[in-house]
């Protein structure tokens, strides 16, 4: 095992300025929020400049930090004094979060670029803009930050980006709702990530990364803290208990699903898991596998989601629960793990990324019919984005020599070959159904009979759409290969995240490798029997129990409601109740009891000067007594 | 021994003179019993050794400020006699209590001291030479700060009382022409009412003058004299001068 | 001889006093009043003898002033609220209250 490196203070160079990148974005933001409608003209291009600026930043900072030596590559700058004694405000340039800086700039720019076709019909278009350029700003503030606080921040950024987008139609009562749904829900993790900076700092009065020292902790405190972390990753990457949010923010404009609910924020639960990885999750902890159950956990729940999903976008949504569930489980291992983990992080960033985009276009030809009941035979209509979305959908199924199978590969394997081989048979049934719900999915929107609504005409999009397509399914082909087959992402990582005792090598024919092809080929031929040979009904059929357990999303939103919500609908309304009888009824009543002897006593008040002068004299006659009896004592 | 009988005296004297004030229907009356309570109050300051406030006593308040209360009375109406019915419920009965009550504690609290022989004021006033010199000294010395301040209170009190008892005036002054113009105008006596006929056959202010042709003229007569005549009783024993004062008081009935 | 002058001062004292609580006529209640301070400034003239000490006797003299300057202010009030009520009942002048 080896630790990562130690962080080095840095000025100058590209490095020196990364600010820029999350600048950019945020000035972006800040002039199309301010300007208000007089840059309606060209928000959208600002817009794609601050990305596109920013992604050239992150691109030379890459360049900078390769030209350093591998020991050398954690640099960090400072920027102000944000908490006087307590928090420096500064940014951490390193192997991982430059990756992680990439990938939201790149495939933020693409999805940018994608924005101006989709949104082009959209009246608040310039809004939309600024609200990914917040949400791109932000993010960046979240994987570069070199401390909790600054994470946390960004972190909240992209949460108020997130529900400010699920609910940018916010005229449709579905949207307002899902928006608020997201927050809340993603509070409750904050909370534990909140709560997690706390015990951070009374433990060990720092929240630096550079700083950090757990060395000598109890394991109590350790555990502790993974665990309030993980909480906070759960909420953030809809791992489950908290993952109900996420199916219902796809009522979100697609490339928010894509850009926001795919590619990146969902995935900085995985970041968070593996930046904090060397000190509150270490191989073997509690809290590790904590994580490893949580993503195996998720990695079936998402699939049998998305096997049940008509919906097109939350069939995928119901895909990305699943896939981040890969994620966590890789994080769960270590510096292997974390590459494989991370790898697939970024495979998945361009192949989701990809499908979103293409159900999007698809959307866009069929007049936002989102019902994949209404598709079919759109394969020779919008042949670009077909061919794009089969792309997404091979790699994503872990076809082999695709970027998704490098990738998953390799989390299976860790997992199967670490203590809890169980959890990696898991992984393997959820490769299975991966390739059954993605396979429905192709079938289902590009083959088969048409069964579009009257009126449909399907047609390929612009090329402002399908170029960012085009771009995001290369990256899904050779993605993959190029991070794992000689190992790179591992050991461009390994400076940040630590290093293994033994490195891992790419070898296709182990058992676990074989098995999961073969399972997932079985998905895909029961998909094929199922979906592609069959009739599909334009509506769905009544199913049996276990369907409808898919449909309902696994019960997630009954066993809230049925936990959480009435629970505190009653504490509600018995809180009302004691307010309006006990609180209220003790201050109102005390008010009437005043009232009602004031009432009483202004009765005195006869306007009778001699009425006075006789109180008076009694007065003085009590005070002559009072006084002789002092005096007699 | 000399004292003593001045005090019972005077002490019977007051006591009765201020019951007589509290329970008398006739404010007049009451003013002239507070008087009597002040002259054996001024005697008793006297033999007290307080030459001085017994002066000022009389001066002040027999002299001044009761004329005062009797001018007031003037004009607020002397015989608007007080009705002595009680209309608070349970005033009079609580007052009763209460005074009673203050005044047998004090008595008690009184009665409860034995007193040494007066030390008498000879020691204090020798050294000024008498009683008023010596509370002159205190006036302007000691106590200088507040007879100050009381004369700016008296000044103040006189100003209050002109500002109150000031009534604006609304219109102008009617002249000497104006008035006869309205008299003439209302088409009654245009001349100044006949006074009585004191002169003329009688020495008394309450009969009726005699006009040229022989007539009595019963505008001569005063209202007020007139119904008191036929009150008590006073009617000349001449039927035509009585019918007269009658009549008179009969329009003084009417007219109130 | 001072007991007997005190409670004499304290009988015309409590007499004084339930003329204010008795009559209406605010001229006479005033004269009641002024029977209370004279009772009081009999008490300060005894009180000056028996402890030779001529303090007394000033303080009655300054009651007597500020009786005369209150009589006039008083007197003058009531004539105001005659003038515009045309009564001098204390009674009468009661719209300040509940």
């Amino acid at each position: 095992m080896q630790t990562p490196t130690d962080i080095i203070p840095h000025t100058g160079g590209v490095i020196g300025v990364a600010w820029l990148m999350i600048a950019l974005p945020l000035l972006g933001a800040a002039v199309l929020l301010i300007g208000g409608r007089r840059t309606d003209r060209w928000g959208h291009l600002l817009g794609v400049a601050m990305s596109l600026g920013s992604f050239v930043v992150a691109v030379l900072a890459l360049v900078e930090l390769l030209g350093l030596g591998e020991e050398q590559r954690r640099r960090a700058i400072e920027l102000y004094d944000f908490i006087p004694g307590m928090v420096k405000m500064g940014l951490l340039v390193d192997p991982l979060s430059v990756s992680f800086a990439l990938l939201i700039t790149g495939v933020g720019s693409l999805i940018h670029i994608y924005s101006i076709g989709y949104m082009a019909h959209d009246p608040a278009r310039r809004r939309f803009f600024a609200y990914l350029n917040l949400f791109v700003a932000a993010m960046l503030l979240l994987v570069l930050a070199d401390n909790y606080v600054g994470l946390f921040i960004g972190w909240e950024g992209v949460g108020l980006a997130s529900y400010l987008l699920i609910g940018f139609w916010y005229f449709k009562p579905s949207a307002a709702v899902a928006a608020k749904k997201a927050f809340v829900v993603n509070r409750v993790g904050d909370f534990g990530l909140l709560v997690g900076m706390f015990v951070i700092w009374t433990t060990f009065g720092t929240l630096t990364f550079k700083d950090l020292d757990v060395t000598g902790a109890s394991n109590g405190t350790l555990t502790a803290i993974g665990l309030l972390l993980l909480l906070g990753a759960c909420g953030k990457s809809a791992q489950i208990p908290l993952q109900s949010w996420l199916l219902d923010a796809m009522e979100g404009p697609t490339p928010v699903s894509a850009l926001i609910h795919a590619a990146t924020m969902v995935t900085a639960g995985v970041y968070l898991v593996v930046r904090s990885g060397a000190f509150f999750f270490p191989v073997g902890s509690g809290a590790s596998l904590a994580v490893a159950i949580v993503g195996a956990a998720t990695l079936l729940a998402g699939a049998i989601i998305g096997c049940a999903k008509d919906d097109i976008k939350k069939g995928l949504a119901g895909s990305t629960m699943s896939q981040i569930g890969y994620m966590m489980l890789g994080a769960a291992f270590g510096p292997v793990g974390y590459a494989f983990a991370i790898g697939h992080l970024f495979t998945h960033g361009f192949f989701k990324a990809d499908l979103f985009l293409g159900a999007g276009s698809v959307m866009h030809g069929m007049n936002d019919e989102v019902d994949m009941r209404k598709y079919g035979g759109l394969f020779p209509k919008m042949r670009i984005t077909a061919i794009t979305f089969i792309i997404g959908y091979l790699a994503i199924i872990g076809f082999p020599l695709l970027s998704g199978y490098f990738t998953k590969d390799g989390i299976i394997e860790t997992a199967v070959h670490s203590d809890y081989p169980i959890l990696g048979w898991l992984a393997v049934l959820g490769a299975g159904i991966t390739g059954f719900y993605m396979s429905r999915m192709v079938f289902m929107t590009f083959f088969g009979k048409p069964r579009w609504a009257e009126g449909a005409h399907p047609h390929e999009s612009p090329k402002v759409m399908t170029i960012p397509l085009i771009i995001l399914s290369i990256g899904s082909i050779f993605l993959g290969g190029y991070l794992v087959v000689n190992q790179t992402l591992y050991h461009w990582l390994s400076p940040a995240v630590g290093a293994a005792a033994e490195a891992p090598h790419f070898d296709p024919f182990t058992t676990p490798g074989l098995v999961t092809l073969a399972v997932v080929a079985a998905g895909v031929l029961l998909a094929w029997f199922m979906y592609g040979r069959a009739e599909v009904p334009q509506t769905a059929p009544a199913g049996n129990a276990l369907v409808t357990f898919a449909r309902r999303d696994l019960y997630g939103d009954a066993l809230n409601e049925s936990l959480f919500m009435r629970p505190g609908q009653w504490l509600t309304r018995l809180a009302v109740f004691f307010d309006n009888r006990g609180v209220d009824g003790l201050v109102n009543g005390l008010a009437a009891t005043i009232g009602g002897s004031s009432g009483r006593l202004r009765r005195l008040q006869t306007g009778f000067a001699r009425t006075y002068a006789l109180s008076i004299l009694f007065g003085a006659a009590l005070l002559t007594g009072a006084l002789l009896l002092v005096g007699n004592l | 021994m000399g004292e003593t009988i001045t005090f019972w005296v005077l002490a019977v004297v007051s006591v009765g003179a201020a019951l007589g004030m509290v329970f008398n229907r006739k404010a007049v009356y009451s003013a002239l019993m507070l008087g009597t309570v002040m002259i054996c109050l001024a005697v008793l300051y006297a033999v007290q050794e307080a030459p001085f406030l017994a002066a000022v006593q009389i001066i002040v308040y027999t002299g001044a400020i009761m004329m005062l209360f009797l001018f007031v009375l003037m004009l607020v109406g002397v015989d608007s006699s007080d009705s002595l019915v009680e209309t608070i419920r349970g005033q009079r009965f609580w007052a009763a209590v209460a005074a009673l009550g203050f005044g047998l504690l004090v008595v008690l609290a009184v009665g409860n001291v034995v007193f040494t022989a007066p030390a008498g004021l000879g020691e204090a006033t020798q050294a000024a030479g008498g009683n008023v010199p010596a509370l002159a000294a205190l006036i302007f010395t000691r106590h200088v700060f507040a007879f100050e301040v009381t004369s700016a209170l008296l000044i103040t009190a006189a100003l209050g009382a002109m500002v109150l008892a000031h009534r604006e005036r609304l219109r102008p002054k009617p002249t000497q022409k104006d008035l006869a113009r309205a008299r003439f105008r209302e088409g009654r006596d245009p001349s100044p009412l006949p006074g009585p006929g004191t002169y003329a056959r009688n020495n008394a202010i309450d009969m009726p003058a005699r006009l040229p042709d022989g007539r009595l003229s019963e505008l001569s007569v005063n209202r007020t004299i007139a119904r008191h005549d036929v009150e008590e009783g006073h009617l000349p024993s001449d039927p035509e001068l009585a019918e007269a004062i009658r009549h008179a008081a009969e329009e003084e009935e009417e007219a109130k | 001889m001072t007991t007997e002058y005190l409670v004499l001062s304290g009988i015309l004292f409590v007499i004084g006093a339930l003329g204010v609580l008795i009559r209406r006529n605010a001229i006479v209640v005033f004269m009641c009043v002024e029977l209370m301070l004279n009772a009081c400034n009999l008490a300060f003239v005894t009180f000056a003898r028996q402890w030779g000490n001529l303090d007394g006797q000033i303080i009655a003299f300054f009651v007597m002033v500020v009786a005369a300057a209150e009589v006039v202010v008083g007197l003058a009030i009531i004539v105001t609220i005659f003038r515009t009520r045309r009564s001098a009942s204390v009674d009468d002048a009661n719209l300040l209250k509940y």
